[in-house]
C-alpha cells in the first residue's frame, strides 16, 4: 500500500514546465520528507498530486493504493484519502471552521446517511484540545483572522478529522515561532501510524527535527536528486543546496 | 399520591378569530387620510425607468390594476397556514395574519404586565387611536414609490403593532407571519413599532404564500426607535416566485437610539424594497442589511437611504446579493449628510456574488455630502466564486456543488452574522440553508 509518483511531468497551465519525470514512493506508515531550493517544484508538486486546476500534467501517473488519481477531481482525490496541509490555508468568510469540517466528513458519507452530530462535536473538540486550540474556533469563520499557527494548526485538526491515507505537508513549518512549531509537530506526530503515509515538504532541516523523516528526497530542477536518511537534512543544513547542484553539473558532464 | 397540577401554558392558545371591527367604527384621522391616500394614488403617475428612484427596474410587472384586494382565506386552508407558521422557538408573541385578516395571535403573559402593546393594527385603531395617529405613516416616501404608499395608506387594514414602554426591554424576540394565499390578490401587510425612551426589543416578520399562484403585496414598515432605545427587526421575505412584492420601510432614531433592520430577500418575482433610515437626534445609529437570494427570473430592486440629520450620528449597511440563474438584482443606495450633521460616519457596503453569467447585479452608490467633518465610505464590488476557496474546500473531499453552496452561503451569512440576537440568528441561518438546498 503506497502514494506511487510516476514520471510524472507537469507544467503551469499553457505554460513552463515544472515537474519533470518526477518518481517517488510514499509508503504506508512512513515519513518522506522532500527538501529543494527554492523555485525546485516543492510546493508545485503537493499542487499538482491535490489536483489544482492551475497546472496540468502532460505525462505520468499518481497511483493511491494501485488506483490512478489523476483524472479524479480535487474533491474525489481527497475522498479516495490524500490530504494536503496548505501553506497558505485559505480564509472562508461566513463558514464556521465546524461547519466546514463537518461538511468535508459528511461528503465522506454515503448518499442519505447522516453524521451524528454528538460524536462528531465529541472527536472535534477532542482533537482541538490536544492541539491546543480553543473551543471558541468551532464557530469562527475558517482561517479568518487566525494568526499563522492558528492556521497551520487548524490544517493539523482537519487532517487528524479526516484520517487521511496519504498526507502531504506542505512548508507547514513556515511562518511559525518556535513554540507554535512544537505543537504542529506534536500534532503531526500524534497521527504517524501504520495507517498514514507522510510526504513533509520544506525549505529548511528545521521542521525535520520535530518530525523525525525516515526517508529525505532532495528536488531540484522537478526531479528528485537525491534520496537517503534523515542525515541527508543535516547534510543539507550545514552545507546549503549549492554542492548538489555542483555534484549534478559534474555527473552531468562526466 | 396526588398528581403534580400541570404549569398553566405559557402562551394563551392560537385560535382562529372572529371578523374585525367593521370599517364604519374606524377613527376619523385614519379614514380621512385613507380617503386623501385613495386620490393620491390616482393622481400620482406610475413610475418610468426615467425616474431617477426607478432607474435600470423591471416596470412591466408592476401594475396594480391587475390585483385585488385579498379575500379572505377558507378556514381549512387558515388552517394549515397557521400549522405552517413555524418561525423562532420562544418568542414573545405571535401573530398570525392570511390575506390581510388575524389567523391567531398570543403574547407571553409577562409581556403583558410590563405595558407593552402588542396587537393586531385593526385593534389598535379602536383601543390606542391616538397613540397610533402619531407615528402611522408619518414619513413621507422619499424613495419613488410615493404612488405605491399612497396605494398602501388607501388600502390597508391590517398588521401589527408593536408599542414598547419607556425603559422596557422585551428579551425574546416577537414575531408576525404575513401569508398570501388565493390569485389574482392584493396584500397591504404593515407593521409598526414604536420603542419608547431606553426601551429594547426585536421583531421578526415573515412573508410567505400559500401557493405558488400570481399576487401581489404592498407593505409598509413604520419603525420608530426613541431616544437611547434599540430596536432590531428582521424581515424574512419568502412569497410564492410569482409574487410582485413592493415594501417600504422607514426608520427613524432618536438621540442615541440604535436600529437594526436586517432583510432576508429569498422569494417574489419582482421585489421593489426601499429602506429609509432617517438619524434624527445626536448619537443615533442605524445598522442597514441584507441578504438577497436571487435565482430564476427574479428582480430585487432595492433602494436605500442614510439620512443623517443630526450630529454624531452613525450608520452602517451592508447589503449582499448573491445571483444564479437569470436573476437581477439591483441597489441603489444614497447618504445624504445634512449641514448639521457633523461628526457622521456613514457607511455604505454592497457585494455581489454571480453565479451565473446571465445574471445581472446593479449597483448605484451614492453621495450627498453637506457636513464637513464626516467619515463616509461606499464602494460596491461585483465577483465570482474565490477560484483557491473552491479548491481548499474540494481539497478536504466537499464536492465542488457543495462547496459552491457553502461559500455562498458563508457569503451571506456574514450579513446574518451582525444580527444582534443568537436565537433569530440560528433561524435566519435555517432558512438561507433551506433556500440555497438544491443549488
Amino acid at each position: 500500500m503506497s502514494l506511487v509518483i510516476q514520471n510524472l511531468h507537469a507544467r503551469v497551465v499553457g505554460g513552463q514546465e515544472i515537474l519533470r519525470g518526477l518518481n517517488l514512493e510514499i509508503e504506508k506508515g512512513r515519513v518522506h520528507a522532500i527538501m529543494g531550493p527554492n523555485g525546485s517544484g516543492k510546493s508545485t508538486l503537493s499542487k499538482i498530486i491535490a489536483g489544482h486546476p492551475d497546472y496540468e500534467v502532460t505525462s505520468g501517473e499518481v497511483l493511491l493504493d494501485g488506483t490512478n488519481i489523476l483524472p479524479l477531481s480535487p474533491d474525489a482525490r481527497a475522498r479516495a484519502g490524500l490530504f494536503l496541509a496548505f501553506q497558505y490555508p485559505v480564509e472562508i468568510p461566513g463558514v464556521s471552521n465546524a461547519n466546514f469540517i463537518r461538511a468535508a466528513r459528511q461528503a465522506r458519507l454515503a448518499e442519505g446517511e447522516e453524521l451524528d452530530a454528538v460524536d462528531y462535536y465529541g472527536e472535534l473538540y477532542k482533537e482541538m484540545d490536544s492541539l491546543e486550540i480553543p473551543r471558541s474556533f468551532t464557530a469562527r469563520s475558517v482561517n479568518e483572522g487566525f494568526s499563522g499557527g492558528e492556521k497551520k494548526r487548524n490544517e493539523v485538526l482537519q487532517m487528524a478529522m479526516l484520517q487521511p491515507s496519504y498526507a502531504i505537508l506542505d512548508e507547514t513549518d513556515s511562518g511559525l515561532d518556535i513554540d507554535a512549531l512544537k505543537i504542529v509537530a506534536a500534532g503531526v506526530n500524534a497521527q504517524r501510524s501504520s495507517n498514514v503515509g507522510m510526504l513533509v515538504i520544506t525549505h529548511y532541516q528545521r521542521l525535520l527535527d520535530y518530525i523525525t523523516p525516515d526517508v529525505v528526497h532532495v528536488l531540484v530542477g522537478g526531479r528528485i536528486v537525491r534520496t537517503a536518511g534523515p542525515e541527508l537534512a543535516h547534510e543539507l543544513e550545514s552545507k546549503g543546496y549549492d554542492w548538489i547542484r555542483e555534484d549534478l553539473a559534474e555527473s552531468a558532464s562526466a | 399520591m396526588r398528581a403534580l397540577k400541570p404549569a398553566p401554558p405559557f402562551f394563551m392558545t392560537d385560535s382562529l378569530l372572529q371578523d374585525a371591527p367593521s370599517a364604519a367604527a374606524l377613527p376619523e384621522w385614519f379614514t380621512k387620510a385613507k380617503a386623501s391616500a385613495t386620490s393620491a394614488f390616482e393622481a400620482l403617475p406610475m413610475p418610468t425607468r426615467r425616474d431617477e428612484f426607478w432607474r435600470f427596474s423591471n416596470l412591466k410587472a408592476l401594475d396594480p390594476q391587475d390585483f385585488t384586494p385579498a379575500r379572505p382565506v377558507a378556514s381549512e386552508v387558515c388552517e394549515e397556514l397557521l400549522a405552517s407558521s413555524s418561525g423562532i422557538k420562544a418568542s414573545a408573541g405571535r401573530l398570525v395574519f392570511a390575506n390581510d385578516q388575524l389567523l391567531a395571535r398570543n403574547t407571553d403573559a409577562e409581556l403583558a404586565k410590563t405595558g407593552v402593546l402588542w396587537m393586531p393594527l385593526s385593534e389598535a385603531l379602536h383601543s390606542h387611536s391616538e397613540l397610533l395617529s402619531r407615528y402611522f405613516m408619518r414619513t413621507e416616501s422619499v424613495l419613488g414609490s410615493a404612488k405605491f404608499q399612497a396605494l398602501h395608506r388607501s388600502s390597508v387594514k391590517e398588521g401589527s403593532f408593536l408599542y414598547v414602554p419607556k425603559g422596557v426591554s422585551v428579551s425574546a424576540p416577537l414575531e408576525a407571519f404575513h401569508w398570501l394565499a388565493g390569485s389574482g390578490q392584493a396584500v397591504f401587510p404593515h407593521t409598526i413599532i414604536v420603542a419608547e425612551e431606553g426601551s429594547s426589543v426585536t421583531m421578526v416578520d415573515w412573508f410567505k404564500s400559500a401557493s405558488e399562484a400570481r399576487n401581489m403585496a404592498c407593505g409598509v414598515n413604520d419603525l420608530h426607535v426613541g431616544a437611547g432605545a434599540e430596536v432590531r427587526y428582521v424581515c424574512i421575505q419568502d412569497w410564492s416566485r410569482q409574487t410582485v412584492s413592493l415594501h417600504a420601510n422607514a426608520t427613524t432614531v432618536a438621540e442615541r437610539g440604535s436600529a437594526t433592520h436586517l432583510g432576508l430577500h429569498l422569494g417574489g418575482l419582482f421585489s421593489r424594497i426601499e429602506s429609509l433610515s432617517r438619524l434624527n437626534g445626536a448619537g443615533a445609529r442605524s445598522d442597514m442589511l441584507a441578504a438577497t437570494v436571487a435565482d430564476s427570473a427574479q428582480e430585487f430592486d432595492q433602494r436605500t437611504l442614510q439620512d443623517h440629520r443630526s450630529p454624531e450620528t452613525y450608520s452602517d449597511l451592508l447589503y449582499k446579493n448573491a445571483l444564479y440563474d437569470q436573476a437581477k438584482t439591483i441597489v441603489s443606495g444614497l447618504i445624504r449628510v445634512e449641514p448639521q450633521a457633523h461628526k457622521t460616519d456613514a457607511f455604505q457596503k454592497v457585494r455581489n456574488l454571480i453565479l451565473s453569467p446571465d445574471a445581472e447585479a446593479n449597483s448605484l452608490p451614492g453621495l450627498e455630502i453637506l457636513a464637513d467633518d464626516v467619515r463616509c465610505s461606499h464602494g460596491a464590488t461585483t465577483g465570482e466564486i474565490d477560484a483557491e476557496e473552491l479548491f481548499y474546500m474540494q481539497s478536504r473531499g466537499i464536492p465542488a456543488r457543495d462547496a459552491y453552496r457553502l461559500i455562498t452561503f458563508g457569503f451571506l451569512n456574514e450579513v446574518l452574522e451582525r444580527f444582534p440576537d443568537q436565537t433569530v440568528r440560528e433561524r435566519l441561518q435555517e432558512t438561507l440553508r433551506a433556500r440555497l438546498h438544491g443549488h
